[in-house]
């Protein structure tokens, strides 16, 4: 859509459901909003598309959202993604909001994608800023490309709404509000409206209680330099005694020491943890390019020239195999002397 | 079956450049390859291609003249043809010009039962042109697929490599199918292949040949705008000690840890 077909204002999240229960990431997406909103002098609205929600939602006004649009039918139970694109096209020709901001979930990632393709205008991947030119009023949306080496600003100046995805912990949630007041929109459509050519047939979840490496607050990462499968269990246990979730290099899965779903890096997955933890992994440009935004990054490596020490907080030149068992000791040590819970590992929930 | 793989020729990883006038990337002249992440769509293509008698592959790029090696390469992994969508209209096409270009391509050359692409690029990282294409299509979108259970009879079923587990789902055809790198072990093209892909003739389409209105294609098509490039630095002078004695190491690295409250 064309800024000139009519007036559009609002700021708007796509909220995300699963199983009926809204998501971390949507609370992380209205703190955004809430900036963008009040930037631009106007109304923050979320927008979920479930089944078994509409009670549900009030988190969201506590969170941040003037507005919630719900849209509860037994046909968006599981994500359909020609329904889902299809409600969402109906709800932003009606409403005509000025920005539509998703997180970069699988979810948005693929939803949003085939929106903003029905409804002509521009989408900007997986960024990790963003912020309201004062002068024009636009939407100022900043991502890395080339896994990180560069960032690039990019603006829609004259499609709506200006729409982007939103790097899943690029942002904290704002403090839930109790008192916080406002409309939930119960919108209703024809059940045809529903049919989609996609069935769901099952859930198969992951055997690990970790978080994916994309939403860890700490991630232990593993290389070549384990030399073994087995030293790779070094690895798990100190992700284990850390409360965070496995990570590999590239190398590392190519040896099938650990699944294609923990490799961070440029054909793997881009990782932003407060605590980044790299054991035997020399740091090639294409790794770094995943987990460059880490807060905090600890390496362990024998090469000191390896470049993984350049982007690192704390290095230690050292084998993993000697440092990762003398750390796993030493922690296992503190844990069973300290009081409980009082020098427990952070806590890796999404950010909650 | 009629397939398509979608494709995208990208710059080698550490050797990316970006026009800091434009924000587009300068991709000539400079060592390109073909999408890694594209090998795995190519694979799983010429693996449907196996079991179902009949199918036939081609490999669609839009990209400069060059990117023709990219196509090739795909050909020899065991795709039949190859089409380039190639104008200079078409370049600085964000991801919903670039979905535009091909969807417009791919209506030309008539009605595909699947239309395949890697999870992303790895040179923009969006992932968005394949469910772009999709939406442009009227075909479902199935992303990141890990697993094609079973193809035949007019629908697919996948599973699809979602947060926290595995969500298998089925589909009527055609659709589109973009994969992650688990799916499969791409193979390594033999000679046959590679003669083949040789002497096979890509076909170019400009944006004539596509009936395609220049307003809609490349930088003046696109709907989004890059204001600003800028390179981040990623050096962060971190504290480096010597591990020769573990013990005493790992105190330093707790006390690290600690002083960050991660302890």
């Amino acid at each position: 859509m064309k800024s000139s077909e009519g007036t559009f204002q609002g700021v708007w999240t796509l909220g995300e459901q699963r199983d009926g229960e809204i998501s971390s990431v949507s609370y992380e997406l209205l703190a955004w909003g809430r900036e963008l909103a009040d930037k631009r002098s106007t109304t923050l609205a979320s927008v979920v598309l479930g089944h078994n929600v509409k009670g549900k939602v009030d988190g969201l006004i506590q969170h941040g959202a003037d507005v919630v649009y719900v849209v509860d039918h037994p046909g968006l139970e599981h994500f359909t993604p020609d329904v889902h694109a299809a409600i969402l096209e109906k709800l932003v020709r009606e409403f005509m909001p000025e920005i539509f901001i998703a997180s970069a979930t699988t979810y948005g990632r693929t939803v949003m994608p085939v929106l903003a393709a029905k409804t002509e205008t521009g989408l900007t991947a997986d960024c990790t800023e963003l912020d309201i030119d004062p002068e024009s009023g636009l939407l100022i949306q900043t991502r890395p490309a080339i896994g990180g080496n560069v960032m690039a600003t990019i603006k829609t100046p004259d499609h709506r709404p200006q729409m982007s995805t939103v790097r899943p912990r690029s942002k904290k949630p704002l403090a839930k509000d109790e008192s916080r007041k406002g409309k939930i929109v119960e919108k209703v459509y024809p059940d045809e409206l529903f049919v989609s050519k996609v069935k769901f047939i099952e859930f198969i979840k992951d055997e690990t209680t970790a978080l994916p490496i994309q939403e860890a607050e700490i991630i232990v990462s593993g290389g070549k330099g384990l030399k073994d499968a087995k030293n790779f269990d070094l690895i798990h246990e100190l992700a284990d005694l850390l409360g965070g979730s496995v990570g590999a290099s590239r190398q590392a899965v190519d040896m099938s020491w650990i699944p294609y779903s923990h490799q961070v890096g440029l054909s793997g997955k881009t990782v932003s943890p407060h605590l980044y933890v790299a054991a035997g992994i020399s740091g090639a440009v294409q790794h770094i390019a995943g987990m460059s935004s880490a807060d905090i990054c600890v390496a362990i490596n024998n090469d000191p020239d390896a470049p993984i020490f350049k982007v690192c907080d704390f290095g230690i030149v050292g084998d993993a195999l000697e440092i990762l068992p003398a750390l796993i000791e030493k922690l296992r040590e503190r844990k069973a002397t300290s009081s409980e819970g009082e020098h427990k590992a952070t806590s890796s929930k999404g950010g909650s | 079956m009629r397939i398509v793989v979608l494709v995208k020729q990208v710059p080698s990883t550490d050797k990316v450049k970006l026009d800091e006038k434009t924000g587009t990337m300068i991709r000539s002249a400079i060592e390109a390859e073909l999408n890694p992440l594209d090998l795995y769509a190519v694979e799983e293509a010429v693996r449907v291609k196996e079991k179902m008698e009949g199918t036939e592959i081609t490999v669609v790029s839009m990209g400069p003249p060059a990117a023709v090696n990219a196509i090739k390469e795909a050909l020899s992994m065991g795709c039949d043809k190859g089409v380039l969508l190639s104008d200079k209209v078409f370049s600085g096409a964000d991801t919903w010009a670039t979905a535009r270009t091909l969807s417009s391509g791919l209506e030309k050359l008539g009605k595909f039962d699947l239309i395949f692409s890697g999870e992303r690029a790895t040179d923009g990282e969006t992932g968005q042109v394949g469910p772009s294409v999709a939406a442009q299509l009227d075909m479902p979108a199935l992303t990141y697929v890990s697993k094609i259970r079973e193809i035949g009879d007019g629908k697919i079923v996948v599973e699809r490599a979602i947060e926290g587990g595995h969500e298998a789902v089925e589909s009527s055809l055609p659709a589109m199918v973009s994969v992650v790198k688990e799916i499969n072990e791409p193979r390594m093209p033999n000679l046959m292949g590679k003669i083949r892909a040789r002497k096979t003739e890509v076909t170019v389409m400009t944006a004539a040949d596509v009936g395609l209105d220049s307003s809609k294609a490349g930088l003046t098509g696109s709907p989004t705008r890059v204001v600003k490039v800028f390179y981040p630095s990623l050096s962060r002078n971190g504290t480096i000690v010597d591990g020769k004695d573990p013990d005493k190491t790992v105190e330093q690295l707790l006390q690290f840890l600690n002083d960050k409250a991660l302890v």
